[in-house]
């Protein structure tokens, strides 16, 4: 369980978290969302303990990782497993090495349990034909499914994504939505996701954060956010023409129900 | 970041500088999260920075050496002076100040912007972050091997650079005959000093320490994208030239002074 008090953050004078208080479901699927510059892939680097935030507290299990030593750091962050925005991937490794890496660093298997473990990471994203590849000679949905296995691969507790579908065609972006929900079910994984994308929310979202200019605006389910009460959020949700219309259409088949039920 | 630019010299940022870099070190020599995973790195280090270098080392060395010889056979004929002068004064220069000083002022080009450039494009990607999330110490996993593999291997190129300088004297002297070549040999044997080896040897691991250090300092610290990795690169191989003049300055001072 990870909870958050009384977050602030601020870069020479400018405040970018602003009070956040909130929690995060375990078990499911978290979802950080708000336009650019409102401080999400911060809060998120704050979260993995990359940002040292100017006050407040970040607890895994009840424990403050803001006074943490870094003893007991480094073994929680055996527990996390990152998708960074842009893969982060080795370049002068295979992928199956990227895969292996932290398993080479963290683990206690041998080398052949280790290669078995990587090759079971790399199938469960579907990438078992590219083991032998360098990230230079894969497509970008590939290198993301990569390091979500590499990210996997030391049976991590919490999974964090920075924007796992930017810069990925729409069915690509769909698949890694898919695989990022489906290994937080297969391995009961907490994940948190930063995403601006509303496809995604909808697609996996089970608890949702807003953020506006650094303040938690709003916090709930996905079947609540498109009747949500609030402006920003609504601004932020209703700014694509398919929402939109998606908004419409729910208004007309609203009131043609309550038509039919008061005919009736 | 790069606040060691002259132009943008101030005590403060210098000192801050200094600062980040003793800092950097301190990680940097800790000891290694997996040995198995060091010795890995370090072998393949020592094949990108040592052994790749050879053709840069074997080249400017046997020219160097050639025109060095060439020049004083030139410029100190006098009759007060024995031929066999220009062996001597060519061994002395190659063995105290090219092979280890002037050689790693061209290595700091080739291997200290080749440091800068791939650990600050390993940061502005978030790979150095991808390894601090999972709890590597990333100064000492990518840098550590770097800087011991360079230090290991600098005097096999300094021997080689040694070698090479005096070979190239040598079929300056078989093709033009000035000085003959049994004079060279003669003059190149002349009251030779072991410790001058030795000195220049340990100089070279000294600045090949310089090199590879700094230019690590440089990447790592690099905020911004490929512009700002390009300028790491430039400003690591500046930074590097002075520091190994002001160590050849005051290194000479105390053993040879």
């Amino acid at each position: 369980m990870i909870q958050v008090r009384n977050l602030i953050k601020e870069f020479e004078g400018r405040i970018v978290l602003d009070d956040i208080t909130t929690s995060f479901k375990k078990g499911a699927v978290n979802m950080i969302i708000g336009k650019s510059g409102s401080g999400k892939t911060v809060f998120l680097k704050c979260l993995i303990g990359l940002i040292q935030p100017n006050s407040g507290e970040i607890r895994y299990n009840g424990r403050d990782i803001t006074e943490m030593r870094a003893r007991e750091m480094k073994r929680l962050r055996r527990d996390m497993g990152m998708l960074f925005q842009g893969s982060a991937l080795f370049d002068s490794k295979t992928v199956l090495e990227n895969v292996m890496f932290p398993l080479d660093m963290f683990s206690r298997m041998n080398l052949r349990e280790r290669k078995k473990r990587a090759e079971f990471c790399l199938e469960r994203v579907n990438l078992s034909h590219a083991a032998d590849l360098y990230p230079s000679e894969i497509s970008g949905g590939m290198m993301k499914r990569a390091a979500i296995a590499r990210a996997i691969a030391l049976n991590p507790r919490y999974l964090f994504c920075d924007e796992p579908n930017s810069g990925l065609d729409p069915k690509t972006a769909q698949l890694i939505d898919e695989l990022i929900s489906d290994i937080t079910d297969d391995f009961g994984i907490t994940s948190i996701v930063v995403s601006h994308d509303m496809n995604s929310v909808m697609n996996i979202g089970d608890n949702i954060i807003f953020l506006n200019e650094g303040i938690l605006e709003w916090q709930g389910s996905k079947d609540k956010i498109m009747d949500a009460n609030n402006e920003k959020l609504n601004e932020f949700v209703f700014a694509s023409e398919l929402f939109k219309k998606i908004k419409a259409a729910d208004t007309i088949i609203s009131e043609n129900n309550a038509s039919g039920q008061e005919v009736g | 970041m790069c606040t060691l630019i002259p132009d943008e010299m101030s005590i403060v940022s210098s000192l801050e500088s200094v600062g980040e870099y003793v800092e950097l070190m301190r990680r940097v020599m800790a000891p290694p999260d997996r040995v198995r995973e060091f010795f890995k790195e370090f072998s393949k280090e020592v094949y990108k920075l040592g052994v790749n270098s050879i053709w840069l080392v074997i080249i400017i060395s046997f020219f160097i050496g050639a025109v060095i010889v060439m020049q004083i056979a030139i410029n100190v004929a006098s009759p007060l002076l024995p031929r066999f002068t220009v062996g001597v004064v060519s061994r002395e220069i190659i063995l105290l100040e090219f092979s280890s000083t002037i050689m790693c002022l061209i290595l700091s080009g080739k291997v200290g912007s080749n440091i800068a450039s791939e650990i600050g494009t390993m940061r502005v990607t978030e790979q150095i972050d991808a390894l601090d999330i999972m709890g590597v110490n990333s100064a000492n996993y990518l840098i550590m091997p770097k800087v011991s593999a360079f230090v290991f291997f600098m005097p096999v190129l300094v021997a080689l650079s040694m070698f090479l300088g005096m070979f190239g004297g040598y079929i300056i002297c078989l093709f033009t005959g000035t000085p003959p070549v049994s004079t060279y040999i003669y003059g190149i044997q002349f009251f030779f000093r072991e410790s001058f080896v030795w000195t220049s040897i340990l100089k070279s691991m000294i600045y090949g320490f310089i090199i590879a250090s700094v230019s690590a300092y440089f990447g790592y610290h690099v905020k911004g994208g490929s512009l700002e990795v390009g300028k790491a690169s430039t400003d690591s191989v500046v930074i590097n030239n002075i520091l190994i003049l002001a160590a050849d300055l005051v290194f000479t001072q105390l053993v040879m002074g």
